[in-house]
């Protein structure tokens, strides 16, 4: 059906969401590491943001990850990630926008300092309890039974929240205050896609905490 | 049983401008109620607990939020009428990809314009340009955003209009004169009676941030 190619970084968040995505599909694809994360390819395929991910399918170029899921589910329609009714796909619709919105936050807090950090801190948690009260509610995925596109946008709680936490040294997502995330989180990171395509937790504290640095010395 | 469409609003409010686009494309009747911002109502909060905002539409009793997630949804009910959305996935993921740059760069940015001190517009002012530089370009010689017709785009866009004259008293700059290509597509889409109908006059809106600015300690 066409030639697919995902051009990412180890570890982003953002490209773990199209892995995860491609793999449930079991949609063939070719993965390209982006190592210098602004090579001439990188310019060529998404000229506006500069960014990874981006699929290639068929030659032609599709970036921000959440577009690309909603592309992968109109092009491989089976196993769905997204409802079929229209009313419950705006549901879905919404907590995706949600997540592009709030989850900058956690990663505001991870790379600032000081006044700024503080407000990121605050955000995130902000977010995390809009997401208790209103996302799970008597639901085993935001997806209901199987995870689908939400759960995928939310994944960065799942894995890339603990790192951050541990860097900044702030405990957000306690499981008292979050029973329902913390649940999730554990049966989120047990499905075997999941589980089976999840960066390693110390090779990512190595990563982050060396970037992190970089960041708050650099001018 | 007749459909029952709400829109719960705030008239310069140009998220609900382009529900009321949508709809008024689709000819579908609707009760528009306007909400008072500083006294919200039990209704919109219930409808919109998450965020407490609105636009939101009601339909048969159940909210729908987020203005593109609401134009999504009404062209996926009521489907047989005016498309909004291209039919080609790849189209459509590029229409999703502008109007996701519409809300961050045009929507997002200008909104620092109307609400901080006017001497600490012009870095505000220099993004706004560049991102006005950015679609000009990818309006190119065509009549819309969307090609030949008046798509997703043109209508997630044209509700800035409705400030073109706000950002050109307050960003010191004028849209029209330094974009005239997106002038003309700007004029060209409120030729469109169901946008010309949806969008209040910009000296209105103008006169309605200045109070906004007055209460707010800005001026």
């Amino acid at each position: 059906m066409g030639e697919v190619k995902l051009h990412g970084t180890w570890p982003s968040a953002f490209s773990y969401r199209v892995i995860w995505s491609l793999k449930l599909k079991g949609v063939p694809y070719e993965y390209i590491e982006d190592l210098s994360n602004k090579s001439s390819l990188l310019l060529q395929l998404n000229p506006v943001h500069k960014k990874i991910p981006v699929l290639v399918h068929d030659g032609k170029p599709i970036c921000e990850s959440l577009i690309i899921l909603e592309y992968i589910e109109e092009i491989w329609p089976h196993n769905p990630l997204l409802p079929t009714d229209p009313y419950e796909r705006a549901l879905a619709r919404f907590w995706l926008k949600f997540a592009e919105e709030k989850c900058p936050a956690m990663w505001i807090a991870y790379r600032t300092s000081g006044e700024e950090q503080e407000k990121a801190l605050k955000d995130t948690l902000e977010m995390l309890r809009a997401i208790e009260e209103h996302g799970l509610v008597g639901k085993k995925y935001f997806g209901g039974e199987k995870i689908g596109m939400v759960d995928i946008a939310f994944g960065q709680i799942a894995q890339w929240l603990g790192v951050i936490e541990e860097i900044v040294g702030v405990k957000l997502l306690e499981p008292q205050t979050f029973p329902r995330l913390h649940t999730w989180i554990k049966n989120f990171k047990e499905v075997p896609v999941i589980k089976e395509n999840l960066p390693d937790r110390d090779e990512m504290l190595v990563v982050y905490k060396r970037l992190r640095e970089r960041l708050l010395t650099s001018p | 049983m007749a459909d029952e469409v709400i829109l719960l609003d705030f008239w310069p409010s140009m998220f609900g401008m382009r529900v009321k686009i949508a709809l008024a494309e689709k000819g579908i009747e609707y009760e528009y109620k306007e909400e008072n911002l500083w006294n919200k109502s039990t209704q919109l909060l219930q409808m919109n607990p998450v965020h407490q905002l609105i636009p939101v539409l009601i339909h048969n009793g159940k909210p729908v939020c987020e203005s593109l997630v609401m134009v999504e949804y009404i062209d996926e009910v009521w489907k047989d009428k005016s498309p909004l959305l291209p039919t080609d996935p790849h189209q459509r993921a590029h229409a999703r990809f502008w109007t996701d740059f519409v809300d961050k760069k045009v929507f997002d940015v200008s909104k620092r314009i109307w609400s901080t001190k006017i001497e600490e517009n012009e870095s505000t002012k220099k993004e706004l340009i560049e991102t006005f530089k950015i679609l000009e370009g990818k309006l190119r010689d065509k009549p819309y955003f969307g090609g030949e017709t008046f798509g997703f785009v043109d209508l997630a866009l044209i509700t800035f209009y409705s400030r073109f004259y706000s950002a050109e008293m307050f960003g010191n700059f004028s849209i029209e004169a330094e974009f005239p290509e997106i002038n003309a597509w700007a004029k060209r889409c409120m030729q469109k009676d169901t946008v010309a109908k949806s969008i209040p006059d910009q000296k209105k809106v103008y006169e309605f941030l200045v109070q906004m600015r007055k209460q707010l300690g800005l001026d």
